[in-house]
Order: structure tokens, then C-alpha cells, then sequence
């Protein structure tokens, strides 16, 4: 009885283990909605810590060393229209947010150092900008399609995010408010 | 004449392979084309064979490419630039790590189950099968005793 028990047993047991894995898939891909309603319930995630290529010299930027300043981090690539549209805003609002002693901070997503280096010229950014070669930073702030953009307090905490391309009146009502607060 | 044959025969030897020898030597590699490395690398943003991609995205890795086809690279120089700038996702063989993983150890757990189905099926059928095989019994000699009461029984039915 035993020996006959061994085979379901261990179709089961493979289907369940589908199962698990499936699960654990879904599970993975599946993190947006929790930080974006963490941030909608007020709460404030802290960045994930990475440390990411220039793009325009050599060497590397700890987003850590960061902290103590507002931060406004642009995802974006050269080859999206929707974040050429929005380059020109973000350039303004550099210079605003310079003024608060905060920055913006561009990180090129799914694009080559090349494309990414013409679209900084092109648009005349000023601020400095990061390459996350491999994807792993922007997918953990679930990153699934550019530009997004996200404030990060002097606390190294995720204050706000915008998954569409920014605006003037989003960074006058959300983001410079959050520039001028002291804590 | 045989050696004089042998020698015609290693002379022609030595003028034909000469006469192959430096297009073999100095002839340039086949130049690396689109197609062929569209084909072994992915749209990292569609998650597709960039042969099949038709996102924006996918057009910018198609520039690159070209870009670096027109500077004479070859196709394994060309995997290295783009892994360089898209992480090692842009080629078509999965991650070896986290849930990637399990494209490499699925199909492995697969092999590994059916084998063992097969063997727990194939010893379940040689223990059925076994007694209807079973070899017919011996043809051992009758008794003595035996013999006489059967010649005994046999008179008697006749009788």
C-alpha cells in the first residue's frame, strides 16, 4: 500500500512545489503596489542602499552619502519620448531646488552610456546623473516603465513617488514643500 | 615508377595545399551582421528576443549594435559592450541567481522526477508480472511407493 501511495505522493508533492514556486514569482514581481500604498498611507520607506556608476566620469555615487539632503530621483532613458517632454521641467526645477539645498538626480534605466550622455547634452541637465547597469535598484523601487520619479527626504526615506512623467505643479505643490521642511 | 609516382603525388600535394594555405591563413572572419546577434541577445525592457522586439527600447540596443558592428567588432566583443551597458540580462540565458534560478532547476527536478516515476513504475511492474513467469516445476521422478499405488489405481479403473 505503501509503495502504491509513493507515486501520487509525489505528483502531489511536485505540484505543490509549482505551486510554491509560482507563488514565489508572483510574490517577486509584485512589490509596487506595496510601496506606493506605504507611501499613499503616509509612510516614508527608506531607499533601498545602492551604489551606482556615474555617467559622466568615473567612479560611483553611494546614494547613502546623500543623506542630509532632500533628493528628487528621476528614472529615466534616452530612448523614452515621454522623458525627453519632461526633461526641460526637471532642469527648471533643479534650479529651484538648488536654492532649498536639495538636487535632482537622474539614474538611466535600460539604456547605454552613449544614448544617455547625448540626452544629458541635448536638454543641457545639470544635475548629476547615475547608470543602475544591471535594473536591481530601480526594480526595487519597482520600476516598470519611465520616467518615474521619487523624493527622497534628508532621512534617506522615500517621501513621494510620481510614476508618470513630473510636472511644474507636481514639484510646486509636493516636491518644494518637502525642500524647504527642515526635518 | 612507383616512385617516381609517389613523388608526382607528394609534389601535388605540397602545390595544392600552397595554393589553399593563404586564403585559409589571411582571410578576414565573416563581418558580425544584425540578425546575428539579434537573435542571442534580449529587449531588456520587453523581456523578448530582440529579433522580435519592437519597442523604442529595443531600437536604441539595435543602434548600439549597429554602431559597434560598424567599428569592426565581433559578435562575442559586441555581447560583452551590451552586457557593459544593460547588465547581463540582455543575454537569452536566464539569471543565475534568485527566481532565474529556477529556470535552470525546474526542468533539472523534472528530469529527476520522471526518472524516479519510471523506476518506481518499472519495479512495481516486475513485481507483478513475477509469479505469472514463474518457471514450470521440475520434472522430478516418481516415487517407488508411489509408482506402485498409481499402477495399482490404473489396474483397478481397467478392471
Amino acid at each position: 500500500v505503501q509503495r502504491r501511495a509513493a507515486i501520487p505522493i509525489f505528483v502531489v508533492a511536485g505540484g505543490l512545489a509549482l505551486l510554491v514556486l509560482l507563488g514565489f514569482g508572483v510574490f517577486h514581481q509584485a512589490t509596487s503596489g506595496r510601496l506606493d500604498d506605504a507611501v499613499a498611507r503616509g509612510q516614508r520607506p527608506p531607499l533601498p542602499a545602492a551604489t551606482l556608476p556615474r555617467l559622466d566620469s568615473a567612479g560611483s555615487t553611494s546614494l547613502a552619502s546623500l543623506r542630509g539632503k532632500v533628493v528628487v530621483l528621476n528614472v529615466f532613458a534616452s530612448w523614452c519620448s515621454p522623458c525627453a517632454d519632461e526633461a526641460p521641467v526637471l532642469e527648471r526645477a533643479q534650479r529651484r531646488l538648488a536654492a532649498e539645498g536639495a538636487t535632482m538626480l537622474g539614474v538611466t534605466w535600460r539604456d547605454t552610456a552613449p544614448d544617455a550622455q547625448a540626452f544629458v547634452r541635448r536638454f543641457r541637465l545639470s544635475y548629476p546623473v547615475v547608470r543602475d547597469v544591471s535594473g536591481d535598484f530601480a526594480q526595487k523601487l519597482s520600476v516598470v516603465g519611465v520616467p518615474e520619479t521619487f523624493v527622497i527626504d534628508r532621512r534617506g526615506r522615500i517621501a513621494a513617488i510620481r510614476r508618470q512623467p513630473a510636472t511644474e505643479a507636481w514639484f510646486r505643490q509636493v516636491v518644494e514643500p518637502l525642500a524647504r521642511a527642515k526635518a | 615508377v612507383s616512385r617516381r609516382a609517389v613523388g608526382l603525388v607528394a609534389l601535388a600535394s605540397v602545390v595544392i595545399t600552397l595554393s589553399f594555405a593563404p586564403a585559409g591563413v589571411t582571410a578576414a572572419p565573416a563581418r558580425t551582421t544584425l540578425p546575428d546577434v539579434e537573435d542571442e541577445v534580449m529587449c531588456v525592457l520587453c523581456k523578448v528576443p530582440l529579433n522580435v522586439a519592437e519597442a523604442p527600447e529595443a531600437d536604441a540596443e539595435r543602434r548600439f549594435i549597429s554602431s559597434l558592428i560598424a567599428r569592426g567588432y565581433t559578435k562575442e566583443q559586441i555581447k560583452r559592450a551590451l552586457v557593459a551597458q544593460y547588465g547581463p540580462a540582455v543575454l537569452t540565458t536566464p539569471d543565475k541567481n534568485g527566481f532565474g534560478l529556477s529556470a535552470y532547476l525546474v526542468p533539472l527536478l523534472a528530469l529527476l522526477g520522471g526518472l524516479t516515476a519510471v523506476g518506481l513504475l518499472w519495479i512495481r511492474w516486475r513485481r507483478r508480472t513475477g509469479p505469472c513467469i514463474a518457471p514450470p516445476p521440475p520434472d522430478t521422478p516418481t516415487a517407488p511407493a508411489d509408482s506402485r499405488r498409481l499402477d495399482e489405481e490404473l489396474a483397478r479403473f481397467d478392471a
